[in-house]
């Protein structure tokens, strides 16, 4: 969107205005790229065909540029243990630059540590950075919404129960608002459909995940997505279950070749890319990074066989109307409990910053938060 | 949706997660009370599991048939069982400890190995239809039995036969129980325990390629999530009794199918709750069953956390 895109060039020129003036008293600076060592924090395994390989793929782009150095550490839980691997980095590597890749990473450990070494600058993948937090932390995020939202609406014409599931992890606001909009995408094409959202409480639970997806299915739900780290299981049991589904994080297509209809990816390629750019141009990066389809920091997977002709046309306008801006979010819209968040007629624009802290779950989905 | 849909739903959500998830469960706590009857404990089984969910899963990936994994992973298990029994024999060496090791030498091992196998979909063990006289799709779904559960249930019957009517249940019981009446006998009671501690592992193995080649059916690191721990513990409230073993194993199915199915029907304040539902179970019959007064009824008299 054409006014997103403006505040992140503003801040991208000021904070490297900002850098500039910095680096003549005397602190490190991104133009001599030599030297710059990037520590990266993931919460799973580097090949886990979901959240992880997501960003370890599209971060290998940092590696070619000249002179920076990639450490990176897997399987680090959302605790105090990312404090101590994050320092070891700094201490022991010498990184300047680290990218913590897990939403439970920012508060407090990113937070603590980017107070504590201002030197060091931290970015953390979620859109949870605010002009109140310390300026050399920040945040880069895509926002998938816009990818379950047209899941949604290819699911809304896949249904024949208008009963769709919904795998969720940990209920936080990046994961209620892909519920939301996936549901919103679902309702623009079939106002009959809802969906029913299962918390597993942890990104990876395999077990459970499939517990989950069978309950779904065995309560009428006959198009199953999920929000967890590894899609695997969901998916390959939606596809056991002779179901349809939508994929999540990275293109599952090839695990279900009957049932699979389009899936939500993040393009962390973009944002990464734009990144190694702006290290070996010496420019800093800036706090905030994020955007949908408009940016190219989205994309759907391309349509299984579980596609019908009315849902690939669907989902392929809808795309187009989303990244021209139109929004999601449109009036009348009433939370779980009836309290209206739009009224009919408003309409909350694609990168509202009240979206990103979404607590609540929208009339239409079945399941609680708590 | 009314009450009794709703409690239906729950019902039938726990009957068919007790069949689907209690297989792990049964095979590793039945290779447990064999290697504990024989007077050791192995808390390695759940690097064993682990181990055994990813080499069942390679070999069936390689060769395309998932009964080779299943048997490779037994095969596994077994030289891990072998390790330990080897290593406990040794003196002043704690089976405990050496446990421990082995639990995090067995997952390290399996996760090193197991990184090229977390993409690619390997073929998976096939399951048999019981319930077709049924027309209700949930019946359906629930009486879809892998053949492993039936053969754990036949190895539970068979174990609680064997130990009690046979030569080598005997020997195994004895070595158990006074490791000097056994010496006594001339029993070797070091290679009792080795070969009890193999067939232990074997019997995890199998359990974690139940895990990758049938349910959930993949391999990814987080796979076992502290289930062949929890199987150890499930000995104990087992009483040694095979026969107790598989049904301690449907109650921690059921007790983990109870979370996801409460909040299909709607019941979903408290999920993590009811999702900590099979801990919470471990603890309360762990209190229930223990008393200060009385050592554990059928416990191994040799067994160093009994003894």
């Amino acid at each position: 969107m054409s006014k997103f895109k403006l505040s992140r060039r503003t801040i991208l020129k000021s904070s490297a205005a900002g850098l500039a003036a910095l680096s003549s008293a005397g602190l490190p600076r991104f133009a001599q790229a030599a030297g710059l060592t990037v520590g990266i924090v993931y919460v799973g395994p580097r090949d886990d065909f979901g959240w992880n390989q997501a960003h370890a793929v599209a971060a290998a782009a940092l590696k070619d540029v000249p002179g920076v150095t990639v450490v990176e550490e897997e399987n680090v839980p959302e605790t105090i243990a990312v404090e101590k691997s994050m320092e070891s980095m700094i201490n022991l590597d010498g990184a300047n630059l680290i990218f913590a890749t897990s939403f439970g990473y920012y508060k407090p450990f990113v937070l603590d540590l980017a107070a504590k070494y201002p030197d060091v600058q931290f970015r953390h993948a979620a859109p949870l950075w605010t002009e109140a937090d310390p300026k050399n932390a920040g945040s880069y995020f895509g926002y998938l919404d816009q990818a379950h939202y047209i899941d949604g609406i290819a699911a809304g014409l896949s249904t024949t129960t208008n009963k769709l599931g919904f795998v969720a992890a940990k209920p936080i606001g990046t994961v209620l608002r892909n519920i939301n909009s996936f549901l919103l995408g679902a309702r623009k094409v079939n106002p009959d459909a809802t969906v029913q959202v299962i918390f597993t409480g942890e990104w990876s639970m395999p077990v459970r995940e499939a517990e989950a997806a069978n309950a779904l299915v065995d309560a009428g739900c006959d198009v199953l997505t999920c929000h967890v780290d590894g899609p695997k299981v969901v998916i390959e049991t939606a596809e056991s279950r002779g179901i349809k589904c939508c994929g999540h994080n990275a293109s599952q297509a090839p695990l279900a070749p009957n049932g699979f209809i389009t899936g939500a990816e993040y393009k962390w390629e973009t944002i990464y890319k734009m990144f190694a750019t702006d290290l070996a141009e010496g420019e800093a990066l800036p706090n905030f990074t994020g955007g949908g389809f408009d940016v190219d920091f989205v994309r759907s997977t391309p349509y299984g066989a579980g596609a019908t002709e009315a849902a690939i046309a669907a989902a392929d306008a809808a795309r187009e109307e989303v990244k021209a801006g139109q929004p999601i979010f449109v009036g009348p819209i009433n939370k779980q409990d009836g309290t209206p968040l739009l009224a009919a007629g408003e309409s909350l624009d694609n990168y509202e910053p009240a979206l990103d802290q979404t607590d609540y779950l929208i009339e239409g989905v079945s399941g609680s938060i708590t | 949706m009314g009450d009794d849909p709703g409690l239906m739903t729950v019902l039938l959500a726990m009957f068919a997660g007790a069949i689907r998830v209690s297989t792990p469960f049964l095979f590793v706590s039945l290779g447990e009370m064999l290697t504990e009857k024989s007077g050791r404990i192995n808390l390695g089984l759940e690097g064993t599991l682990v181990f055994g969910a990813m080499s069942g899963y390679a070999i069936s990936y390689h060769t395309g048939s998932p009964w080779l994994g299943v048997l490779v992973a037994g095969f596994c298990g077994s030289l891990f069982g072998a390790l330990h029994g080897f290593l406990c024999k040794l003196p002043k060496v704690n089976d405990i400890a050496i446990g421990i090791a082995l639990m995090l030498f067995g997952t390290g091992l399996a996760f090193f190995f197991g990184k090229p196998y977390i993409q690619p979909s390997a073929p998976r063990l096939p399951s048999i239809s019981f319930g077709s006289w049924s027309d209700h799709p949930g019946i359906r779904q629930a009486l879809e039995i892998n053949p492993l559960f039936l053969l754990g249930i036949a190895l539970a019957v068979f174990l609680w036969w064997a130990l009690r009517n046979t030569r080598f249940g005997l020997i195994i019981r004895t070595t158990g129980d006074s490791a000097p009446a056994a010496l006594a006998l001339g029993i070797d009671v070091n290679r009792v325990r080795l070969l009890s501690t193999m067939a232990g592992g074997f019997f995890a193995g199998i359990g974690g390629s139940f895990l990758s080649l049938y349910y959930p059916g993949s391999w990814t690191e987080g796979l076992s999530s502290g289930q062949g721990l929890m199987a150890v513990a499930l000995v104990i409230f087992a009483r040694w009794n095979p026969i107790y073993c598989f049904w301690a194993a449907l109650l921690f199915g059921a007790a983990g199918a109870l979370g996801p199915a409460l909040q299909s029907i709607g019941v979903s304040r408290g999920y993590h709750f009811f999702n900590a539902a099979p801990y919470i179970l471990t603890l309360l019959i762990m209190i229930a069953s223990t008393s200060p007064r009385r050592s554990l009824k059928g416990a191994p008299g040799e067994l160093s956390i009994t003894k």
